[in-house]
């Protein structure tokens, strides 16, 4: 009961007055930004970041536990009250959410999306406090070998499952792990990869490469292709459900709790599939079957569930391990590194406070959030028509501001725009975004493990793997690579085709 | 190459990501091998091995993206609620857009940020499609000066005051 009494300390300090309303100025900052079409909550965070550089840690992350699920409710708003989905975590939600808002059951849908986000974030924040003092005693014992494996699987992770294109999902983990190296490398002392470069010795700073990919790259992005006509949005009145609509309900968020927890928490990449398996779950065990593909509640309840479930279950390698398994996760990591905090087992014993204070104000934000979004929805709602000219050129003066701020340097300002140069590109050529992220924060953490494996073995190459821990690690790898190449070689010779293990975003209906 | 691959919109161009990544390959392996080496470090890991293998993973990536676009692969576009991919970029959007933006950077620290963010604020806006032009450019200044008072006075941030030193 470790994690219980230590949760109690954490609620000790997030309820203060003080923390309290950063909690709550997280949650509405959070929510209000996350709603607005373009923006996911990995850019959210990003956005944010430089509004909590003169805060100390523990508010810093206070609020950033509400902006976390502040930022993935508001994604959801979006996507069941227009017709396309923003981010991948929300494909899903949209499929029947949307088919709910046409059918005139808006209302329901936002309800049953922001109660199941509740029921789930609370019980996945319950099982984080729980789980990460366990996975904390376990991790003291690993070395750096055994690191140096897992961030080895949090990569392959990244770039194999996610995404259509194995090529592009590693070409922009190289461009990831390239754009980490840049700066003076700690242990030699020598610069890499800084043209010479004053600025760039340090390396560049996580704000302008968050803010750059995610922020301007999507800007740019959009402005190229901006929608000249105006989207349907549907409007919502009153938010509420029927008493059908809960017994319709319940069940699936309990099942999306269970499905999308564990997948959050081992390092294995998002919460994309877990929500596809949540919506066939839903479809598969649904009393009326024949409702999936007209707007059924359960096809809303199951997946919204899964999604905050999978996002409290992405804390746990975060926070105990150092590991991020989302874009969200890996700005997070970005910004305890800005604060000269290193995520890792020992975290909870150096930063109790701030921890536990963080996974209290997880429970405080995602109370707010219901209490806000029930009645606000309409607000939100609203949010969705702001003109698409002014809302793109807030991103980009927002995006400025934030870059410049962080160190006040104009270079910084060149630099986002290169780096924004680099998120269009990869948008237009469908090289995924959260692979290089995960390399850019990642990588320099990877290299350090790397090398002191190889430190303490003395340079001998077997001491990347003179564990089991690390040798079981690179069996599961090794499955990962090849379980895809071996089903298709049989599939291939029984003359099959090849089924698409979870829907592609082109079958979304409604797009 | 058979030309219905070119001819289907961005297929060229898709080609120049591949030269990017050679580009970034050759640029990290070039930088590693110009380095001295490293005489703290023991065995054969030290502060080039991991431009070296990052750069040629991005070699062989550009290889295999040859490859995949020779055979006629293609990246998929990204989607979302406000695009429209029916019709190619936009680069005059983007033109100004950039314009803005380098306007800002240029001019930050000479005119402050009240003053540049504004010229950001609008221009983008403009070049994105806003027409209420006296009405953009009341928020732009708003939002400008408005953002300036909020790190300064909020966060403890103080952005370039520029040439209004002394009246903000």
């Amino acid at each position: 009961m470790d994690g219980v009494t230590s949760l109690l300390d954490g609620f000790a300090t997030a309820v203060t007055p003080i923390n309290l309303l950063y909690a709550f100025v997280g949650v509405v900052l959070g929510t209000a930004i996350g709603v607005l079409p373009g923006i996911g909550p990995a850019m959210t965070i990003a956005l944010l970041l430089p509004i909590t550089f003169s805060l100390e840690p523990t508010q810093a992350f206070i609020m950033f536990a509400g902006i976390y699920y502040g930022g993935m409710y508001g994604g959801s708003t979006t996507s069941i009250l227009l017709n396309t989905p923003g981010e991948s975590a929300s494909v899903v939600t949209a499929i029947e959410g949307n088919l709910m808002a046409k059918r005139g059951r808006a209302a329901a849908a936002l309800a049953t999306s922001a109660i199941g986000s509740f029921v789930a974030g609370t019980l996945g924040t319950l099982g984080l406090a729980l789980l990460a003092p366990i996975i904390v005693k376990l991790a003291v014992q690993m070395g750096a070998p055994d690191y140096f494996a897992v961030m080895v699987l949090a990569f392959v992770a990244v770039t194999t499952v996610l995404g259509s294109s194995k090529v592009r999902g590693l070409a922009s983990l190289g461009i990831g792990l390239l754009i980490g190296t840049i700066g003076i490398d700690p242990t030699s002392g020598q610069q890499r990869l800084t043209l010479g470069l004053p600025e760039l010795a340090d390396g560049i700073d996580v704000v302008v490469l968050a803010v750059g990919l995610f922020a301007v790259g999507e800007a740019l992005w959009v402005a190229a292709h901006l929608r000249r006509t105006p989207l349907d949005v549907i409007s919502v009145s009153n938010v509420r459900m029927t008493r059908d609509d809960w017994r319709r309900s319940w069940k699936p968020w309990l099942r999306g709790t269970v499905i999308g927890f564990p997948f959050g928490a081992v390092p294995a990449g998002g919460a994309e599939i877990p929500t596809f398996l949540s919506y066939a779950t839903e479809k598969k065990l649904a009393r009326e079957p024949n409702d999936f593909g007209r707007g059924a509640i359960e096809g809303v309840a199951g997946p919204e569930a899964t999604n905050n479930a999978s996002a409290a279950g992405g804390l746990v390698p975060l926070l105990t391990l150092g590991i991020p398994t989302t874009a969200t996760a890996a700005v997070m990591l970005g910004a305890f590194q800005g604060y000269g905090i290193q995520p890792g087992p020992r975290l909870l014993d150096t930063h109790a406070e701030l921890v536990w204070g963080l996974i209290a104000s997880l429970f405080i934000g995602n109370t707010i959030l219901l209490a806000l979004n029930l009645p606000l929805a309409t607000v939100w709602a609203r949010l969705l028509r702001i003109p698409r000219p002014y809302l793109y050129a807030g991103i980009l003066f927002f995006a400025s501001i934030g870059a410049y701020a962080a160190n006040a340097s104009t270079f910084d300002l060149w630099l986002l725009l290169i780096i924004g140069a680099l998120g269009f590109l990869m948008r237009r050529f469908g090289l995924p975004v959260v692979p290089a992220i995960i390399g850019i924060i990642l990588g320099p953490v990877a290299e350090e493990q790397m090398r002191r494996a190889l430190q303490i073995s003395n340079g001998d190459v077997a001491g990347l793997f003179n564990t089991w821990f690390s040798r079981i690690t690179y069996a599961v790898i090794l499955v990962l690579l090849i379980a895809p190449v071996i089903v298709r070689v049989v599939r291939a010779r029984r003359g099959e085709a090849p089924a698409p293990i979870a829907p592609q975003h082109a079958n979304v209906e409604g797009q | 190459m058979s030309d219905t691959a070119v001819t289907r919109k961005g297929g060229r161009s898709e080609f120049g990501v591949a030269l990017l990544l050679l580009a970034l390959g050759a640029w990290a392996i070039i930088d590693a091998l110009r380095m001295s080496a490293d005489l703290a470090s023991r065995g054969p890991v030290d502060a080039r091995t991991v431009p070296i293998a990052v750069g040629a993973l991005l070699v062989l990536m550009a290889v295999l993206l040859t490859v995949d676009l020779l055979r006629g692969g293609r990246g998929e576009q990204e989607g979302g609620e406000d695009v429209d991919l029916s019709h190619g970029s936009d680069w005059k959007t983007i033109g100004l857009l950039v314009a803005a933006f380098a306007a800002n950077a240029l001019l930050i620290e000479r005119l402050g940020w009240p003053i540049s963010g504004a010229i950001l604020f609008f221009g983008t806006t403009y070049a994105l499609g806003g027409r209420h032009l006296i009405r953009l450019a009341v928020i732009s200044v708003i939002l400008s000066v408005g953002t300036w008072y909020l790190f300064y006075l909020a966060l403890g941030i103080p952005l370039p005051a520029g040439i209004l030193k002394g009246i903000l």
